[in-house]
């Protein structure tokens, strides 16, 4: 948290630059980079246990097969609710299912949600704090009013109207949780458009004669994208968050796919006899939660710092 | 996060400005409080009327989902169908429904349960004392518990505590609530059999729901709290006041921590959201009744008016908390006013 505060008070206090400092050969630059975040990593545990948790979680969604050879699916009449052992990790539930192998499987539906989430508040809000920012004036007003009201209704209750109007499934999940983050997006894209806006780079290339979607997708995007993807790589933990939370309400993928929001919901009841159906599962999307915040406080001071 | 970053504006929705345009040295003036109100209708309206285009202007036939979704499985024959249009006014243009609909939630109708029958309305004031119940027990465990953490993170000197202690809050909030719950009634419930586990009995039955909805709302308190103390224990007030010879407690609770808590009050509109949207989650898992049960439960049965109806009133409740906000800060916090005054020297006329 500490770190936080300083780079940003550090960024507000340092003003806008308008063009990248020194320039530099694109090679060195990226050999520079990379060092650079190795040795982030070996100076700070945490930071790496976050992206070796990301790493695997991302794994998983590609290829669960690295993982378990069960099938997800597949139940054993002769191994029902066993407690986690060296055989099933993390247990089996009433079906006798391997809840290791379904927690692996499971990944890359809730990995996928969270990201159709995340790039529809990124595209969208984005899309929408650029226009407001650079056009100004009346579109500015309309825009910015209708965020405001977007930022009234609770992110949870603004999912679940746009559920009911779309239906359950996976993707329309997926889109309810965008939808509900599409206004922090906008204001921050209008917030970095307003500072770049006043460039002079800017003035230049409307003086040399470009349109202004020319200016606004070559001038003004490019410098104002970064804050909007800090703010991406912020918002994944909570479109994880998001995506169980309806499908632990039973909003998301139907019951035998192995999302993990309706894994642990499933659990809910056998929680007396059988803790590890919903205990471990939870455990799995908290440590994902923590990692992808974690990776992106630092991916946060570490834009600071460069500025 | 905004908000957790820029603690020293008054308000989330950028009432910033606003605020030191209009207001006099000595309090507010009657026309920026005037221009606040009118702004709050303004985007309650406007709440209204999207909750209004996503139900009825997105792909699906409202009336054959509610229909399908309704008590029986059974298929509805056509001129049943054509009935409920009529009864729900879908056969009317769209505009026309629009209009009628707003004239009556202007006076309080937010129309009927479809699953229910019942006025959407007396549902929501049913459903609300639990919840109220609820929330406020978890706001008060929440105020306790992340104002003890901020407090003892930032008077912590040693690294390591520090670091501890700082990172709890991000930690709360990356717990799914859910979760949360569900491991407090098998560990305090099924295991050590000290708190019912689900229903809503009394006092008892309350303490597991207050304590996880307070997790994350504790954390968030925490982190903004602790971001704003570390702010205003770098003020030179704070400098001159150890010169003079104050303990570090009492710079802490009696320098720093006043006006630490001005700046947390800007994030008690997106506090109150968090804690009606959470309820949907934690009055799930513990069956307890309210407003989060309602919504959960019309949504699963496609109950579009109380979707919409709840939708509007959580609107109302985060727009008029951040409203008393916008009034009432400027009252608490002196330093605006006179800030806003010589900035813009016309503005005390």
């Amino acid at each position: 948290m500490s770190d936080i505060l300083i780079t940003e008070a550090g960024r507000r206090a340092v003003p806008q630059p308008s063009a990248d400092p020194a320039p530099s050969p694109a090679r060195g630059r990226r050999r520079g980079r990379a060092s650079r975040v190795a040795r982030q990593l070996a100076r700070q545990p945490g930071l790496a246990l976050a992206v070796a948790v990301v790493a695997l979680v991302l794994l998983a969604a590609v290829w669960p097969g690295l993982f378990t050879a069960r099938d997800p699916l597949r139940a054993d009449p002769s191994a029902i609710l066993r407690p986690p052992g060296a055989r099933h990790w993390f247990g089996t539930d009433e079906l006798g299912r391997d809840q290791y192998a379904r927690v692996v499987h499971g990944a890359v539906l809730s990995l996928r949600a969270t990201l159709i989430a995340v790039a529809l508040a990124f595209v969208v809000g984005g899309g929408i704090g650029l226009l407001a920012g650079f056009a100004g004036g009346r579109v500015e007003d309309l825009l910015m009013r209708m965020v405001d009201v977007l930022l009234a209704i609770p992110a949870v209750l603004l999912s679940l109207a746009v559920v009911t109007a779309l239906g359950y499934g996976t993707t329309k999940v997926a889109v309810a949780v965008g939808v509900a983050s599409v206004a922090g997006f906008a204001r921050v894209a209008r917030a970095e458009v307003l500072k770049v806006r006043q460039a002079v780079f800017v003035e230049a290339a409307r003086a040399s004669g470009s349109r202004w979607p020319s200016v606004l997708i070559h001038h003004v995007a490019p410098h104002a994208v970064g804050p909007i993807l800090a703010l991406a790589a912020l918002d994944v933990g909570g479109a994880v968050l998001a995506v169980s939370a309806l499908s632990f309400l039973g909003y998301g993928a139907a019951p035998p796919a192995p999302e993990w929001g309706s894994l642990i919901s499933h659990g809910r009841t056998y929680l007396a006899t059988a803790w590890w159906l919903s205990a471990l599962p939870g455990l799995v999307l908290a440590a994902l939660v923590l990692a992808t915040s974690r990776i992106s406080r630092a991916i946060d001071s570490d834009r600071s710092r460069q500025r | 996060m905004e908000e957790l970053t820029a603690p020293a504006s008054p308000t989330g929705t950028g009432g910033t400005a606003g605020a030191v345009r209009t207001v006099r040295a000595g309090g507010l003036t009657r026309r920026y409080a005037a221009g606040r109100v009118l702004r709050a209708a303004g985007v309650v309206w406007a709440a209204y009327t999207l909750s209004f285009l996503v139900m009825e202007l997105l792909p699906g036939d409202p009336v054959a989902a509610m229909a399908g979704a309704g008590l029986q499985l059974q298929p509805v024959s056509e001129v049943r169908l054509a009935q409920l249009r009529e009864q729900y006014g879908f056969d009317q243009p769209v505009l026309a429904q629009y209009v009628d609909y707003l004239a009556r939630a202007a006076r309080g109708d937010l129309g009927d349960s479809v699953a229910l029958g019942r006025p959407v309305t007396s549902m929501i004031t049913t459903a609300l004392p639990p919840t109220l119940a609820l929330a406020a027990s978890a706001l008060a465990l929440a105020l306790v518990g992340g104002g003890a953490l901020a407090l003892a993170a930032t008077y912590t000197r040693r690294r390591w505590p520090r670091q501890v202690l700082l990172s709890l809050p991000s930690l709360g909030v990356s717990l799914p609530s859910f979760w949360v719950g569900l491991m407090l009634v098998e560990l305090l419930s099924f295991r050590a059999r000290i708190f019912p586990a689900f229903g809503d009995d009394g006092v008892r039955g309350l303490v597991l729901p207050a304590m996880t909805l307070a997790v994350p709302t504790a954390a968030m308190i925490a982190q903004v709290l602790a971001t704003s103390l570390l702010t205003a224990l770098d003020e030179p007030y704070i400098q001159t006041a150890r010169g003079k010879g104050a303990s570090r407690a009492r710079l802490q609770l009696w320098h720093a921590l006043p006006n630490a808590c001005l700046s947390t009050l800007t994030v008690a509109g997106l506090l109150v959201g968090q804690l009606l949207a959470s309820s949907v989650v934690i009055e799930t898992v513990f069956s307890r009744d309210g407003i989060g049960r309602i919504t959960a439960d019309a949504v699963t049965v496609q109950d579009i008016p109380v979707v919409q109806g709840v939708v509007v009133f959580s609107a109302v409740v985060v727009v008029i908390t951040n409203l008393l906000i916008d009034l009432v800060y400027p009252l608490l916090d002196r330093r605006i006013t006179l800030a806003g005054a010589a900035a813009v020297p016309g503005a005390a006329r």
